[in-house]
């Protein structure tokens, strides 16, 4: 008998892709490519951030500290999820990501007391990669339900830790201090790099005449323009496009400063967020940041992650062409493991400076969150691991600074009804365009999306209501807003979640006949 | 073939208590403590009248929530949410109890109809989230988690606290008609200084004996386990699988509502940070694994889980690493649940081999794999 069937308990309704690429696109701002539409929310985030910052006389949400810590407060939940991507992509619900994000800090402090910073963050990647292993042989060699299995880890990890950690230093609930951490790095801008002194209005133009040669390179290089669709064709776009953008990132890093000097709105804000993202990073969040792109290579890219991937939707189908079903599985939740693992690492050197027990506090469990979050993709997970972790770093804070939060809660509602006003004049200025009648087209424009302008306008009100009401936010309330936020969004999001089909599904070789 | 059905029931708490005895003898043995001492200690605490009152005592609440996690497990829900269900329940019972208007035992009557209400709507709004949104109650009911977590002392420190005392934080204390006596009579001999017998165990019994009634013996259970098995079939016989997902829910965080009322209704009758327990939700999915969602092995599971957090004491008095605790519940889990596995591929294997002999005697029929047929259809 098995007690939970996984096919039921992580899975959202199910939507085929045509469906979701049809209503995507009735949104105009939904038709720009993904870079632009990140860059334009990014923009709408810090204009927000900064409107609330004036309209309550604050200035915490865009200091440069309050950045850094948030970006070290993500790093843990963004590993744990990101683990989560890699096993479920490959068909297994991990919730044991608690358990192996644990082994990840004992581990971690015990190696990096006993060997060294650098081998302490292997060893920390080991331990949570044994986790995963041992997931693994539960769920693919013995056929354990994930979530039977993933509960067990979980105990297992907080167990087995505060028992070698007792065995080994003699104290129930922690290791000896670290002696010594990782380092960590400013991250390098341009003139770093091509030794120049290069002042902040020609990094300006550095930057207009960059983002140009980008815009025109997206534009020449799409397939069948400028070359002949050809293998070298195939490659040039992204690489040229890539280069690019790390050249655009590294004159944002180098002109950061010269932003925040501006005392205009908006702008020196941008300014001090980079110079909080950058300006000292330790090389463990370095790995963590850069886990992200290689994982969404890896596994969009590569044959392997190819291989990897359709193991995740349709394991017999996989098994038909000769993909190794089972050592995907185990692979991709070792691999799985391994991250949690570094998740728990960066939570001993970044914050404690030694295995605490509890100290995970919950994070293997949000990173999953994050990750249906973000739709079982990099990009969106990284986006809802960001949420929990600046909310975190917020309730740190005074309580007027969360105070603040309520407004920026209140624009975004806002921009969530102009982005459907936006969306309305589109089709009926469309319409008119066309010649066709217009009140249908407002109707039809309208039906879809009257729903997420009035949660809009009733919580953008609701949020200004309260942020009038009160002075500050009691913290207990300020702890908890990440998680209300995730619920109410995937209350109004969920229907076009899509997991991998055959997520959480037992199987077996030989099924296909 | 019935000889073979008994030795496989059989077969799979054994292999599971003979792995679990043999892994944990190796840890302990490769962490260079002894396993004769640890394991004579745990057999000295059978005997030890405070120990068993001790073990009792804790496993009432534990029982509570192993049921409140098995409803979930019956209609295949995940109800992560024990934890937050049974925390804001708990809060809002004890300030209930002391501010309802209600006379004499009705005050108790009371605490535990406030207490399931809140962990039914709590529980609810997952059980909503997914049926109707689409929302994995997974993720649903560990947001709600933190935030009853956060909601908790939010309540207690601005609405409920007690100023009149002026130190601890608590609620106020229950008057007596909200308050079930000790059991101390009971006990032949008479209990030891120190310890005394909560009567919250009844309330335990009380809920194991519904949730048999409730699952084996009514209409609704047939309809919950139906869809729990085979949710397409009990789709097809007309049964409303969204319903069933909200009810289920329901009953799950109204049994979850009951869990911490062990320090509610019973000393130190109110709430506070250092008396409730904590935990006590995560803990239920452990004994609802270990109990094979079974009410009698879920009491079986939360005896067996309190005996060895009892221990703990003497472990750390006999100077043993008490986690030695921990690391022995952790393996039962995984022994449990592989060895449950394993036994039922064997006895699936059986039963394919036994068919294809049928089959083979008989005078038609295609042959069968010796393999079982379906891979998703399993009990």
């Amino acid at each position: 008998m098995t007690v939970v069937n996984p096919e039921t308990t992580a899975v959202a309704t199910v939507v085929s892709e045509e469906e979701l690429a049809a209503e995507r696109r009735r949104d105009p701002l939904n038709r720009l490519p993904a870079s632009v539409r990140f860059a334009l929310y990014g923009a709408v985030f810090v204009i927000i951030l900064t409107a609330a910052e004036q309209l309550t006389d604050q200035n915490r949400l865009t200091a440069s500290n309050t950045w850094e810590s948030a970006l070290k407060l993500t790093l843990p939940i963004a590993l744990a999820g990101l683990g989560g991507l890699w096993a479920e992509r490959a068909g297994i619900v991990n919730i044991g990501l608690e358990g192996m994000m644990i082994l990840g800090t004992f581990f971690g402090a015990w190696g990096c007391i006993e060997f060294g910073p650098w081998q302490g963050v292997l060893i920390g990647m080991v331990g949570g990669a044994v986790g995963g292993l041992v997931h693994a042989i539960a769920t693919v060699g013995f056929g354990v339900d994930h979530i039977v299995s993933g509960v067990a880890i979980n105990i297992l990890g907080a167990g087995l830790t505060q028992f070698l950690n007792f065995d080994w230093y003699s104290s129930t609930n922690q290791s000896p201090r670290l002696p010594d951490v990782v380092g960590s790095i400013r991250i390098p801008g341009l003139h770093d790099l091509i030794g120049a002194r290069l002042t902040g209005p020609s990094l300006l133009t550095w930057l207009a005449v960059t983002a140009v040669v980008l815009v025109v390179a997206a534009v020449l290089l799409k397939p069948g323009r400028l070359l002949r669709p050809s293998a070298l064709a195939d490659i040039a776009r992204p690489v040229v496009l890539g280069v690019l953008g790390v050249l655009l990132l590294l004159i944002v890093i180098d002109v950061a400063p010269y932003l925040d000097e501006q005392e205009r709105f908006g702008i020196s804000e941008l300014g001090r967020i980079v110079r909080g993202l950058t300006a000292e990073v330790s090389w463990i969040v370095v790995m963590g940041v850069v886990a992200f792109p290689l994982s969404a290579v890896i596994l969009w890219r590569t044959k392997f992650g190819l291989r990897l991937r359709s193991v995740g939707e349709d394991p017999t189908a996989a098994e038909s062409l000769g993909v190794n079903v089972y050592l995907m599985k185990v692979v991709a939740t070792t691999v799985s493991g391994g991250l949690a693992g570094l998740g728990g690492v960066s939570l001993v050197y970044l914050f404690a400076n030694q295995y605490r027990a509890g100290q995970t506090n919950g994070r293997g469990y949000i990173g999953l969150a994050a990750m249906i979050f973000g739709n079982w993709r990099p990009g969106g997970l990284a986006l809802g691991a960001g949420l929990f972790g600046f909310t975190d770093t917020l309730s740190l804070l005074s309580g007027q600074a969360t105070h603040a939060l309520l407004v920026v809660v209140a624009l975004g509602a806002g921009f969530l009804v102009a982005r459907v006003l936006v969306a309305v004049v589109w089709d009926v200025v469309g319409a008119a365009r066309r010649g066709a009648p217009v009140g249908p087209a407002v109707r039809r424009s309208i039906s879809g999306r009257w729903r997420s302008a009035a949660i809009g306008i009733v919580g953008g009100l609701l949020a200004y209501g309260w942020f009038e009401a009160v002075d500050e936010l009691p913290n207990e309330v300020v702890v908890f807003l990440p998680h209300l936020t995730t619920l109410l969004v995937l209350t109004f999001a969920s229907q076009r979640l899509r997991p991998p089909a055959a997520d959480g599904v037992p199987y077996r070789r030989g099924r296909s006949g | 073939m019935k000889g073979n059905r008994l030795l496989l029931t059989l077969a799979a708490p054994v292999l599971a208590i003979v792995f679990a005895g043999v892994a944990s003898t190796l840890a302990l043995a490769l962490t260079g403590n002894s396993p004769t001492e640890v394991f004579s200690l745990l057999a000295d605490q059978v005997t030890s009248v405070r120990e068993v009152l001790r073990t009792i005592n804790r496993a009432g609440p534990y029982y509570v929530s192993g049921v409140a996690v098995a409803i979930g497990f019956k209609m295949n829900l995940f109800n992560i949410g024990v934890e937050g269900q049974y925390r804001l329940a708990g809060v809002i019972a004890a300030a209930a109890g002391a501010a309802l208007p209600l006379p004499g035992p009705l005050r108790l009557v009371g605490i535990l109809a406030v207490a399931m209400l809140v962990g039914a709507g709590w529980a609810g709004i997952a059980g909503v989230l997914r049926a109707y949104r689409g929302v994995s109650e997974v993720i649903g009911t560990i947001m709600l988690n933190t935030i009853a977590l956060g909601l908790t002392p939010f309540l207690l420190t601005r609405y409920f606290e007690d100023d009149s005392e002026g130190f601890a934080v608590r609620t106020e204390v229950i008057p007596s008609g909200g308050r079930l006596p000790f059991l101390d009579a009971l006990v032949p001999g008479g209990v030891p200084a120190g310890v005394r017998f909560n009567a919250f165990i009844i309330i335990a019994v009380l809920v194991g004996i519904a949730y048999w009634a409730l699952i084996w013996r009514s209409r609704f259970g047939y309809d919950l386990r139906a869809s729990g098995a085979n949710p397409n079939a009990a789709r097809a016989s007309g049964i409303d699988a969204k319903r069933m997902t909200v009810v289920a829910m329901l009953i799950s965080g109204g049994i979850a509502g009951l869990v911490g009322l062990s320090t509610i209704v019973s000393a130190p009758y109110s709430y506070t940070e250092e008396s409730f327990l904590s935990g006590l939700g995560f803990t239920g999915i452990a004994i609802a694994l270990l109990g094979r969602n079974n009410p009698v092995g879920i009491a079986l599971g939360a005896l067996l889980w309190a005996f060895i957090d009892v221990a703990r004491t003497p472990l750390s008095a006999a100077n043993l690493p008490r986690e030695i605790a921990t690391i022995m519940q952790g393996i039962i889990v995984l022994s449990v649940v592989v060895a449950y596995e394993v036994v039922q591929r064997v006895g699936q294997r059986w039963e394919a081999a036994a068919i294809a002999r049928e089959v083979d005697d008989g005078p038609e029929g295609p042959p069968p794999t010796p393999e079982p047929m379906t891979a998703g259809a399993r009990p």
